[in-house]
C-alpha cells in the first residue's frame, strides 16, 4: 500500500537526519576535545586546526536545520516524528554552539601556548572528559530512545559546575597572591566557564531527547541535585 | 507476439462493428419500409376533413373524428387512473414495504400482470367494470381496463425511478428533520419524476394501440357522436382499424381509409411521446 | 475557559445485527468547539457520528445500547422525538448532495419543512444561511439557478447553508471535503473555523492534517473503540497510546 511506502520514506529520511546529527555531535565533541588537548600540550597548530574546522561544522549544522524544514514541509510529521525532527533541528543549533565554544577554548589555547602554565592543569581536562561523556550519553539516549541515559547526562552537569567553581576559587586565590598571573589566571577561568556553558548546551540536548522519548517537556533541573543557596559571591 | 495478438483483436473489433452496423441498418430498413408502405397506401385520404368528420356511408366515406377523439378520451381516462395509482403503488413498494412475503408477492403479481395477454384484461374488464360495478360498456369501463394494462408498466418504471434517486437526497432531507412523507413528496418524487414520466409515456404507447381490452368493455363499432359522459361507449382508432379491415362491406373503398387511420394512430402515439419527452427535457434542464 | 459539554455518551454500544460496530464509547463533545473523529476505514467513526442524530435508525438491524446525552437528555429515550432531534443536530455529508432544484429552494427546504411560509422571512433565512456558509457573494445573483450547476466545493458550502438554515445547535460533518479539490477543501476548513462560533461541530475526517488544522479536540477510533481522545495539539504532538502514534504517523491504516 502507498501508505506503507510513505512510511518507509519517512523512516529513511529521519534515519538520515539522525545520522547527520550524530556526525555533528562527533565533530562538536572533537572540537572541544582537540581544543583542550591543544591547550594542555600548548600545541598552536592543533588549536588553529580547531578554529579552521569550525566553518565546516557551522555549515553542517545549517544543513541539518534546512533538511529538517524540508522534511516538515514535505511530510507534515506528527507525534514522535514531529518531536524527533523538531528536536534534531534544535539539537543541531546546540551542537553548533558547542563547536563555537570549542573554538573559544582553542583561541585561549593559542594565547596561553607561549608561556608555562601558572599551575598544572588538572580540573580543566577533567571537565573536558566529563563534557565528552555527557555528549556521548545524550546522543546515545537519542539514538536508543533511552530516557534514563538522558537523565544521567543532565545529572553530570552538577559535576561540571562543581569543577568550574573549584577552578574559579583556586585561580582567585592564586591571583590574589600573585597579581602578575592575573592575565593567564583569567584566561583559565574563562576556559572553565566556557566548558561549563558547553555542558549547559548538552543538558539542552538531553532535554530535547527526553521530549522526543516521553512527549513531555522536561527541564534538566529535575534530574539534578536540588539547588542550594550559593555562598560564593564571586558569581 | 503483441503484434499478432493486436491484429487479431483489431480484426475481431472490425467484425463486431460491421455486424452491429448491419443489424442496425436492417432494423432501420424494416421500420422505414413499414412506414413507407403505410404512407403510400394512406396518404391520399389524409386531409383536414378526414380528422374532423365522423365516418359516413358505412365507413366508406367521411373521416375518423369520432374514433380519434374517443382514443384520446380513453388514454386520458386510463392515465388518470393508472398514473396516480401506479406511482403511489411504487412509492409504497420502495419506501414503505418491508421486504417480506407480502411485498414479494405484490411485486411478483405486478410483474406477471405485465405478461398477461391483453385479451385477458378485456375479459376482466368485462366481468368487473362492465358487469360487477355496473359501468356498462362505456368510456369509463374501457378506460379503466386500459389503465389496468398500463399499471404494471407504470409501477415498474416508477419503482426503478424511485430506487434510482440517490440515497444522498434522502439523507439530506431526513437530517434536517423531515418526516418520511415530506421527504417523499418534496424530494424523492420530484427527483424521480422525469424517469416516472418515461414510464408513463411508454404506457401511453402501449394503451393507445390496444384493441382486445376495449372490444368487450366500451369500444363501439359506430357511434354518431363523441362521448359526452364517462358512461357512453366510444369509438377508438385501433378498433376502428380492425373494423375497417374485417367488417367492411366495401373493402376496396375502406382500405385507404384504413391505412390513413393507422397513420393517424401512429402520429397520435408519436405526438404524445414527443410531448412527454419535451416536457421531461424541460424539467431536467430546470434542475441541472 | 469553562467548556460546556454538548454531547456526552456513556457506555454506548452500537450493533448491526450480530456485529458490534461501537464498543463502550465514553466521550464528551464540547459546545462551540470543533471535535474531530479520526481513524482507519471501518473503525466506526462515521457510525458514531450517525448515532448522534439517530441517522442510524434507518439502518436495518442497527441497535444502540447505553446512553447518548444531548444537553443532559438521553436522545435514545423513548419519548425523544427524532424530528426535533435532527432539527437540533444537523448533518453535512461526504458527497455534496444538493437537491435537484434551485439554490434558493435548497436553502429554504428546511425552514419550509418546519413551517416557515412567509416569503420575505424565507428570503431572509436564505441570505443569512448562505452568508453563514460563506457562499452568498458567489450565488446572490443566481439564487434561482439549479444548485447542481455549482462547482463541487460550492455545492458543499450550499449544503452547509442548507443545514444551518434550520438553526441547529450541532453540525455533524461526515468527511465533508473528501470529494473536493485542495482549494475547495481549504475554503470549507476556513468555514468550519467560523462555524464553531455559532455551532458545536463534530467532524469525521480521513485527513489527519485536516483534523490537526481545524479541530480543538480529537478522538481516535480503532475497531469500534475510542483509543484516545483529548486536545488536538496533544494528540498530534504527544499521543499517549502507541496505536494512536502508529496511526497518525502512518504506520498503519
Amino acid at each position: 500500500m502507498n501508505n506503507v511506502n510513505v512510511r518507509q520514506t519517512i523512516d529513511a529520511e529521519l534515519e538520515g537526519l539522525r545520522r547527520n546529527l550524530l556526525n555533528l555531535a562527533n565533530l562538536a565533541g572533537e572540537a572541544v576535545k582537540k581544543a583542550l588537548w591543544a591547550l594542555c600540550e600548548q600545541d598552536k597548530a592543533l588549536a588553529r586546526e580547531v578554529i579552521d574546522a569550525d566553518d565546516d561544522l557551522d555549515r553542517r549544522a545549517l544543513r541539518i536545520d534546512e533538511d529538517c524544514l524540508r522534511f516538515i514541509a514535505r511530510f507534515q510529521p506528527v507525534a514522535q516524528d514531529l518531536r524527533t525532527v523538531s528536536a534534531i533541528s534544535h539539537m543541531a543549533i546546540d551542537l553548533e554552539r558547542i563547536g563555537d565554544l570549542g573554538v573559544n577554548v582553542a583561541k585561549s589555547a593559542v594565547r596561553l601556548a607561549d608561556r608555562p602554565f601558572v599551575k598544572p592543569l588538572i580540573d580543566i581536562p577533567r571537565m573536558g572528559e566529563i563534557l565528552q561523556e555527557m555528549i556521548d550519553a545524550a546522543m546515545r539516549a537519542f539514538i536508543n530512545g533511552d530516557a534514563e541515559e538522558a537523565k544521567r547526562a543532565c545529572a553530570m552537569d552538577d559535576t561540571i559546575d562543581d569543577l568550574e567553581r573549584q577552578v574559579f576559587r583556586e585561580m582567585l586565590l592564586m591571583m590574589m597572591e600573585k597579581p602578575r598571573i592575573i592575565e593567564d589566571g583569567t584566561a583559565l577561568i574563562t576556559v572553565a566557564r566556557t566548558l561549563e556553558r558547553a555542558a549547559d548546551h548538552v543538558t539542552n540536548l538531553a532535554e530535547r531527547v527526553l521530549y522526543v522519548i516521553t512527549g513531555k517537556v522536561a527541564s534538566a533541573s529535575q534530574f539534578r541535585r536540588p539547588k542550594e543557596p550559593r555562598n560564593d559571591n564571586g558569581r | 507476439m503483441a503484434g499478432l495478438n493486436l491484429s487479431r483483436r483489431l480484426f475481431r473489433n472490425g467484425c463486431a462493428t460491421i455486424l452491429l452496423y448491419l443489424l442496425m441498418a436492417s432494423v432501420a430498413l424494416l421500420l422505414a419500409g413499414i412506414t413507407a408502405f403505410l404512407i403510400r397506401n394512406g396518404w391520399s385520404v389524409l386531409s383536414w376533413e378526414f380528422l374532423t368528420q365522423p365516418p359516413r356511408d358505412a365507413m366508406t366515406r367521411g373521416g375518423i373524428y369520432t374514433p380519434l377523439i374517443g382514443s384520446i378520451q380513453l388514454i386520458a381516462v386510463a392515465m388518470a387512473f393508472a398514473f396516480p395509482v401506479g406511482v403511489l403503488t411504487a412509492v409504497y413498494l420502495v419506501e414503505w414495504a418491508r421486504d417480506g412475503l407480502f411485498t414479494r408477492t405484490l411485486r411478483l403479481a405486478v410483474r406477471s400482470l405485465a405478461g398477461v395477454p391483453s385479451v385477458v384484461f378485456g375479459l376482466f374488464g368485462l366481468s368487473f367494470f362492465v358487469i360487477t360495478l355496473g359501468f356498462g360498456a362505456s368510456l369509463l369501463s374501457a378506460g379503466l381496463t386500459l389503465g389496468c394494462l398500463a399499471l404494471p408498466v407504470i409501477v415498474g418504471a416508477s419503482e426503478a425511478a424511485l430506487t434510482a434517486v440517490p440515497k444522498d437526497y434522502r439523507d439530506a432531507s431526513y437530517a434536517m428533520g423531515a418526516t418520511k412523507w415530506q421527504t417523499i413528496y418534496k424530494v424523492i418524487l420530484p427527483a424521480a419524476f422525469p424517469s416516472i414520466l418515461t414510464g408513463a409515456i411508454l404506457a401511453v404507447g402501449r394503451v393507445a394501440g390496444e384493441t382486445a381490452p376495449i372490444i368487450f368493455t366500451g369500444a363501439a363499432f359506430f357511434t354518431p357522436r363523441i362521448a359526452q359522459s364517462l358512461l357512453e361507449p366510444v369509438m377508438a382508432l385501433p378498433y376502428h382499424i380492425l373494423v375497417l379491415a374485417t367488417a367492411g362491406t366495401a373493402i376496396d373503398k375502406t382500405r385507404p381509409i384504413q391505412y390513413g387511420t393507422i397513420l393517424v394512430l401512429l402520429a397520435l402515439v408519436l405526438g404524445v411521446t414527443f410531448a412527454g419527452v419535451l416536457y421531461r427535457a424541460r424539467l431536467r434542464l430546470k434542475k441541472q | 475557559m469553562g467548556k460546556t459539554i454538548k454531547f456526552q455518551t456513556s457506555a454506548m454500544n452500537l450493533w448491526y445485527d450480530r456485529f458490534q460496530a461501537l464498543k463502550a464509547i465514553d466521550i464528551t463533545i464540547s459546545e462551540r468547539a470543533v471535535t474531530a473523529f479520526i481513524g482507519p476505514s471501518g473503525c466506526g467513526k462515521s457510525s458514531f457520528l450517525r448515532c448522534l442524530n439517530r441517522m442510524n435508525d434507518f439502518v436495518p438491524g442497527a441497535r444502540v445500547e447505553g446512553e447518548v446525552f444531548l444537553d443532559g437528555r438521553n436522545i435514545y429515550d423513548s419519548d425523544q422525538d427524532v424530528i426535533t432531534l435532527r432539527r437540533r443536530v444537523g448533518m453535512v455529508f461526504q458527497r455534496p448532495n444538493p437537491f435537484p432544484a434551485s439554490i434558493w429552494d435548497n436553502v429554504a427546504y428546511g425552514p419550509r419543512l418546519h413551517g416557515v411560509r412567509n416569503r420575505r422571512e424565507l428570503d431572509e433565512i436564505v441570505e443569512k444561511s448562505l452568508r453563514g456558509a460563506a457562499i452568498w457573494d458567489e450565488v446572490k445573483d443566481k439564487l434561482r439557478t439549479p444548485a447542481l450547476a455549482l462547482s463541487g466545493g460550492q455545492q458543499q458550502r450550499l449544503c452547509i447553508a442548507r443545514a444551518i438554515a434550520v438553526e441547529p445547535e450541532v453540525l455533524l460533518m461526515d468527511e465533508p471535503t473528501s470529494a473536493l479539490d485542495p482549494m475547495a477543501t481549504a475554503r470549507i476548513e476556513e468555514l468550519v473555523r467560523t462555524l464553531k462560533e455559532r455551532f458545536t461541530v463534530a467532524i469525521v475526517t480521513h485527513n489527519m492534517q485536516q483534523a490537526a488544522r481545524i479541530s480543538d479536540e480529537t478522538a481516535f477510533f480503532l475497531d469500534g473503540e475510542i483509543i484516545e481522545s483529548g486536545p488536538t495539539h496533544l494528540i498530534f504532538t504527544s499521543p499517549r497510546d502507541g496505536r494512536t502514534e502508529d496511526y497518525i504517523t502512518g504506520r498503519f491504516g
